[in-house]
């Protein structure tokens, strides 16, 4: 019986961490799949969004507002607000001049702004880590005991709760709304979508802003859950989050919700088989075993490279 | 107008936003808990002031940019210093005339410059290597330092549990580090250009990742210490020679002169960085050159007239890591002791900085870039905790303004005079 627990276990973590690797992966998709670049920096907006969701927990609990709808509704809102300010001026300053050329050459750009939006915030915040404790403490057992059964804390059901509607969120955004067609048009044929009158710059700059807010909902609870931030987790999240886009099909956002999750369970297991020290080399092994055998992702269209 | 309006007041909504979080609001750990402290006045004038100068920008910018044609043309670099600097006859003397200083320099500077001209060395090196891969073949590699570590390992492992030597060691950390280009290379370089990138990131961080948590071969995170110097034909440059061997001082009859251990370091890590220049050299104008040169441009083109693009991309690939495997050994024998985190993407990005600002595929440039990156930060202490924030911008300034690098190659070409 332990071991069926065990698995349940390990499932409900993979879960857990896949679906804030989905939210971020998300951004890595949407530019993709419009100006068909890799946002280097977009796991340094994610880090600034935990700093920004940080000093909206820290500074709202120091004014006494600390009921937790209030703080969770604080640092959701500062961190989504300054995060697509950051999303827009990103894609303004480092890529849209950029936009005409030669490949590698926005991906050097990227990497350049994420270099620098790193070493922004650690000289302006310090190179140390910064810690809150867990506003939403406890948790459930389903099973027996703690030791022999499933233990699901609070946080996580807010993670898949809150993950859950941002997805839905974006996928009616998506489907239904007016500025939804014009991304999924600019898709499809940037030139054409241009051609038949749709603002792609501001389209573009658009998706820069989905990104960012959504890296945002991921920083607040990945914040919230652990506690602990640097100003170099950008790093790791990001390139699981693009393992987790690639896993998935880059460009397609059903299909980074999928690898976001496959990925999360994958980490999960791999770490258990392997041991902890080992968990960003299954996310690794993954990302380069995924883009020798399938490129195209498991929801991806394959890519035909035109003269 | 109220269009211009409108951005204007966007546009400076937007510097507040983005600098005052960040600037003006500081986490501080007081005791156990997090508090905020607000930044100085200053920090919140020059947002302020920031702030307002982007809304007068955007809405005068037209002006401003109307105003700014007609002023009279500030005096213009001629057009002809470009071309000369860019040629590479130009660029081939320029070279010969650094090597030359290079030379002659350490045996009148301090110990301690001769010390970092090394590391400069062995950052041209990087260097070099890393513009075989990234400037001429058109491969972005972002895990360039793994083949670093690679190289850099396996003389501190050879040397700890064989006890071999630098020279023994070199080529073994040059082959070694090319197998692991080669075996990465393989798979790998039939993807497309980004995705290459990425996969090529994460190579370097498995590498890092294995050798900090393989602590039985590696040492783990304290890595390998107690690594030995390079010995000239088998005199050491120590005080006190170990049984069976020379010092080079008694040898030669001379006073014992600690700073000797570090010319003659200095002098192997100018060797190799010539070699890898005559290499290099070389192999432009042999066909491989080419074919690196004319896959960077146009990859289907090249295809269709019958070159081999995977064979031709695994070719540079190997051949840049390679010299980063040389590199690594260098670096080991100067440093005294590898340990993981000398080896972390950061290094990988400096790296890629120093060819990108250099000049992709120009070589002179890539030697000038690396020295300015590496003795800058040296120089000024200031200076050096900001030094990522000023490489990472101005990647990205380099590549708005001028992605061919400050001191760009031309091809060699031949013009027809009239």
């Amino acid at each position: 019986m332990s071991e069926i627990y065990h698995f349940f276990q390990q499932l409900i973590n993979g879960l857990t961490v896949g679906s804030t690797y989905a939210l971020i992966a998300i951004g890595y998709t949407m530019v993709y799949g419009i100006i068909g670049m890799i946002n280097f920096a977009h796991g340094d907006v994610y880090m600034v969004g935990s700093y920004v969701a940080f000093i909206a927990i820290v500074g709202l609990s120091m004014l006494g507002l600390d009921a937790l709808p209030i703080l969770m509704a604080g640092a959701l809102i500062a961190s989504i607000v300054v995060t697509s300010a950051y999303g827009y001026s990103i894609e303004r300053i480092a890529y849209r001049p950029l936009r005409n050329s030669n490949r590698l050459i926005p991906l050097i750009s990227a990497i350049g702004m994420s270099i620098f939006l790193q070493n922004y915030v650690m000289l302006a915040q310090g190179s140390g880590s910064k810690a809150i404790p867990n506003p939403i403490p406890g948790e459930f057992v389903i099973g027996d005991s703690a030791m022999n059964g499933v233990i699901v804390s609070y946080i996580q059901i807010v993670i898949f709760s809150v993950t859950f509607l941002a997805m839905l969120g974006l996928t009616l955004f998506i489907s239904r709304s007016r500025l939804g067609r014009a991304c999924r048009a600019c898709a499809e044929d940037l030139k054409m979508a241009n051609l038949l009158g749709i603002d792609t710059n501001a389209i573009i700059s658009l998706t820069f802003v989905i990104g960012a807010a959504l890296a945002a909902v991921a920083a607040v609870l990945i914040g919230m859950q652990y506690g602990v931030i640097t100003p170099n987790i950008g790093f790791l999240a990001g390139i699981k989050a693009f393992t987790a886009a690639v896993l998935g099909g880059i460009g397609s956002i059903p299909g980074a919700m999928l690898g976001g999750l496959l990925l999360g369970i994958a980490e999960a297991f791999g770490a258990d088989l392997f041991g902890d020290q080992y968990k960003d080399v299954v996310a690794f092994s993954l990302l380069i075993l995924v883009l020798l055998f399938r490129p195209s992702g498991i929801l991806g269209r394959p890519e035909v490279e035109k003269v | 107008m109220s269009a211009r309006l409108r951005l204007a007041f966007f546009s400076a909504l937007l510097v507040p936003l983005v600098a005052f979080p960040i600037l003006g609001l500081k986490l501080v750990t007081v005791g156990i808990n997090l508090e905020i402290q607000g930044a100085a006045p200053l920090t919140w004038w020059i947002i302020a002031a920031c702030t307002l100068g982007m809304f007068v920008w955007q809405l005068l910018r037209r002006r401003l940019a109307a105003g700014w044609a007609s002023s009279p043309n500030l005096p213009r670099i001629p057009a002809g210093t470009g071309n000369f600097l860019t040629r590479p006859k130009t660029q081939r003397w320029g070279i010969l005339a650094l090597a030359l200083v290079a030379l002659v320099w350490p045996f009148f500077a301090s110990r301690g410059a001769v010390d970092l001209a090394t590391l400069i060395m062995i950052y041209v090196m990087l260097g070099l290597g890393l513009n075989i891969v990234v400037g001429l073949a058109g491969l972005l590699d972002l895990g360039y330092v793994g083949f670093y570590a690679v190289g850099a390992y396996t003389y501190a492992m050879l040397g700890e549990y064989y006890g071999l030597g630098f020279w023994t060691c070199l080529p073994i950390a040059g082959a070694m580090a090319a197998l692991f280009g080669f075996l990465l290379g393989f798979p790998v370089l039939r993807l497309r250009g980004d995705y290459l990138a990425i996969v090529t990131l994460g190579f370097g961080e498995i590498i890092r990742i294995l050798l900090r948590n393989l602590t039985e071969f590696t040492g783990g995170p304290n890595g390998i210490s107690g690594i030995e110097k390079p010995t000239l034909f088998g005199l050491t440059f120590d005080r006190r020679a170990p049984e069976g061997m020379q010092t080079f001082h008694e040898f030669f009859g001379l006073a014992y002169n600690a700073s000797n251990k570090v010319i003659f370091l200095y002098l192997i890590a100018l060797g190799l960085v010539l070699l890898t220049l005559f290499t290099i050299n070389r192999l432009l104008r042999m066909p491989i050159g080419r074919a690196w040169e004319a896959l960077r441009e146009d990859e289907i083109a090249c295809r269709a007239l019958g070159l081999n693009p995977t064979l031709i991309k695994l070719s540079a690939f190997t051949l840049g890591a390679t010299f980063a495997g040389f590199a690594g050994c260098l670096f080991a024998a100067r440093q005294g002791l590898v340990s993981p985190n000398s080896f972390e993407f950061i290094e990988s990005a400096i790296i890629l900085a120093i060819v990108v600002l250099g000049g992709m595929g120009s070589q002179l440039g890539v030697i000038l870039a690396a020295i300015v990156m590496i003795l800058l930060p040296e120089l000024t202490r200031e200076f050096s905790e900001y030094r990522m924030l000023i490489f990472g911008s101005l990647m990205v300034l380099m590549m708005i303004w001028r992605p061919q690098g400050l001191l760009p190659m031309q091809r060699p070409h031949l013009e027809l005079k009239r």
